[in-house]
């Protein structure tokens, strides 16, 4: 194999067709998991899968410049505090914690905009978990190249 | 305890691939096999929790109208966290076998041993 | 009737793979096979009605899962030791009289589908009747999970995130960023070089 993979045309021109629908459908999942299957977890692991593409065919260090590892790192923090952050609001507006009853003026009203904020987080952690750890596969078959060679 | 078909023929089905899968982790030495077989016997114990949870003439459980009869929704719950943490689990053994790799030169579990053993 | 058919063909192959994985040697052939074994999974479970749990199968063990192995095969050498395992037998014995004492314990376990099973009567009906007026969405699935399950749907996350933390932590290395200049340098002599 004497050719990087991003010099092979057909990978290249169809990943860079491909990527946009694949998050696209990242996101519609992530907001249709109350009509239909779906919901945080496959969301965030699509979502994942498109930069995982990307990354498989350009190389680590071009996804790096796309998403830096302090915006992953943060990221993942973000996403578990939006979790726990929806209890805590609960407890602010008098009801107990992850009550969401009492986040709007009717429950029902409340139970949406409770599960829609915590699905979110969870989509969140999950795609900057995935992307966190396959970036550090991969960032270490990079360094082993290189010391390798030096 | 009558044996009408399929009765619990199907469980006798998912037993056999969980002991496939049991088999290949403790049978063998190499330590990422030893990993693909926790994921052969994970998915095995899941295909059964949700053949408990299938309930004759139901569908999946979203409501729409017209449909009577569910499948049971809680087993799909424990299982959809269990698969999360399944991969979770499988991506930290995997990058402690990089680093055994890197320390030990080999993921061969006997030889691992011997090394230690001598040093 | 044709619905048990198509599920006991799924896992007639799910076992083949399955041994198939047990037998073989080369390393990369038994990553692919797992990925095969999950995705025949995730068509199991769209057949017995369990639409969510297939999609995060197929997307996180045929997916994820695959590749991560994969990234640990470029980092590790990819061929098992060609010998037989040596205590094969006392294997075969444990994993015979496990099986064995699992099927004695499912005799009395209730019939495949049957609707009278005692987990059929208890928490899911009330989950089942009273999601529609109390939560409002149509996927009974997000609703436990997202709002009467919703505690343990948090520590999931937790875990997830332990999980990233715990591989940054295993194998995260802490480099200098290269410049653009010295990173065009070395895949300049990469390239070049004509590496078999």
């Amino acid at each position: 194999m004497n050719q990087l993979m991003k010099e092979k045309i057909v990978l290249r021109v169809i990943s860079k067709f491909l990527i946009p629908y694949i998050l696209l459908f990242a996101l519609y999942v992530q907001w249709h998991g109350d009509f239909g299957p779906g919901g945080g977890f496959q969301a965030g692991v699509i979502f994942a899968a498109g930069f995982i593409l990307y990354a498989l065919i350009f190389g680590v260090n071009t996804v790096r410049e796309v998403i830096p590892a302090y915006a992953t790192r943060a990221l993942l923090a973000i996403g578990v505090l939006t979790y726990a952050l929806v209890g805590v609001a609960s407890i602010l507006m008098g009801g107990k914690f992850l009550d969401y009853n009492v986040l709007a003026h009717e429950p029902t009203h409340g139970q949406h905009i409770g599960i829609l904020l915590v699905e979110l987080g969870v989509g969140i952690t999950v795609a900057s978990a995935m992307i966190t750890i396959f970036c550090t596969f991969a960032g270490r078959a990079e360094d082993k190249e290189e010391d390798a060679e030096t | 305890m009558s044996l009408d078909f399929p009765g619990l023929f199907n469980y006798w089905l998912i037993i056999i691939l969980m002991m496939i899968g049991f088999y290949i982790v403790i049978a063998h030495g190499n330590l990422v096999k030893k990993i693909v077989g926790l994921n052969v016997f994970q998915v095995s114990v899941f295909l059964l929790y949700i053949t408990m949870g299938k309930v004759e003439g139901g569908t999946a459980p979203i409501l729409a109208d017209g449909i009577e009869v569910y499948s049971n929704p809680l087993p799909h719950v424990l299982i959809l966290t269990a698969i999360v943490v399944g991969v979770a689990t499988t991506a930290l053994g995997l990058a402690l076998v990089v680093r055994i790799k890197e320390t030990y030169t080999t993921i061969e579990e006997d030889e691992i041993d011997a090394m230690e053993n001598q040093g | 009737m044709s619905d048990d058919l198509i599920i006991a063909v799924l896992m007639v192959f799910m076992a083949l793979t399955g041994v198939a994985i047990a037998r073989l040697h080369n390393l990369f052939a038994v990553v692919m096979l797992t990925g095969i074994f999950s995705l025949l999974g995730a068509a199991a479970y769209v057949v017995l009605d369990a639409v969510d749990v297939a999609f995060t199968e197929a997307a996180v063990g045929a997916g994820v899962s695959t590749v991560l192995m994969l990234g640990t095969l470029a980092l590790t050498n990819s061929e098992e030791k060609p010998a037989p395992p040596k205590n094969m037998l006392a294997a075969l014995a444990v994993v015979g009289i496990t099986g064995a004492v699992l099927i004695y314990g499912t005799l009395d376990m209730p019939h495949f589908g049957d609707p009278n099973a005692p987990i059929h009567h208890h928490v899911a009906p009330r989950y089942l009747n009273d999601s529609g007026t109390e939560i409002g969405l149509p996927n009974v699935v997000t609703s436990v999970l997202a709002s009467y399950r919703g505690y343990d749907t948090l520590g999931e996350t937790f875990v997830v995130f332990t999980a990233a933390a715990g591989v940054l932590a295993i194998l995260g290395r802490v480099r200098r960023p290269k410049r653009r200049d010295e990173r065009a340098q070395t895949t300049e002599q990469t390239s070049g070089g004509g590496k078999s």
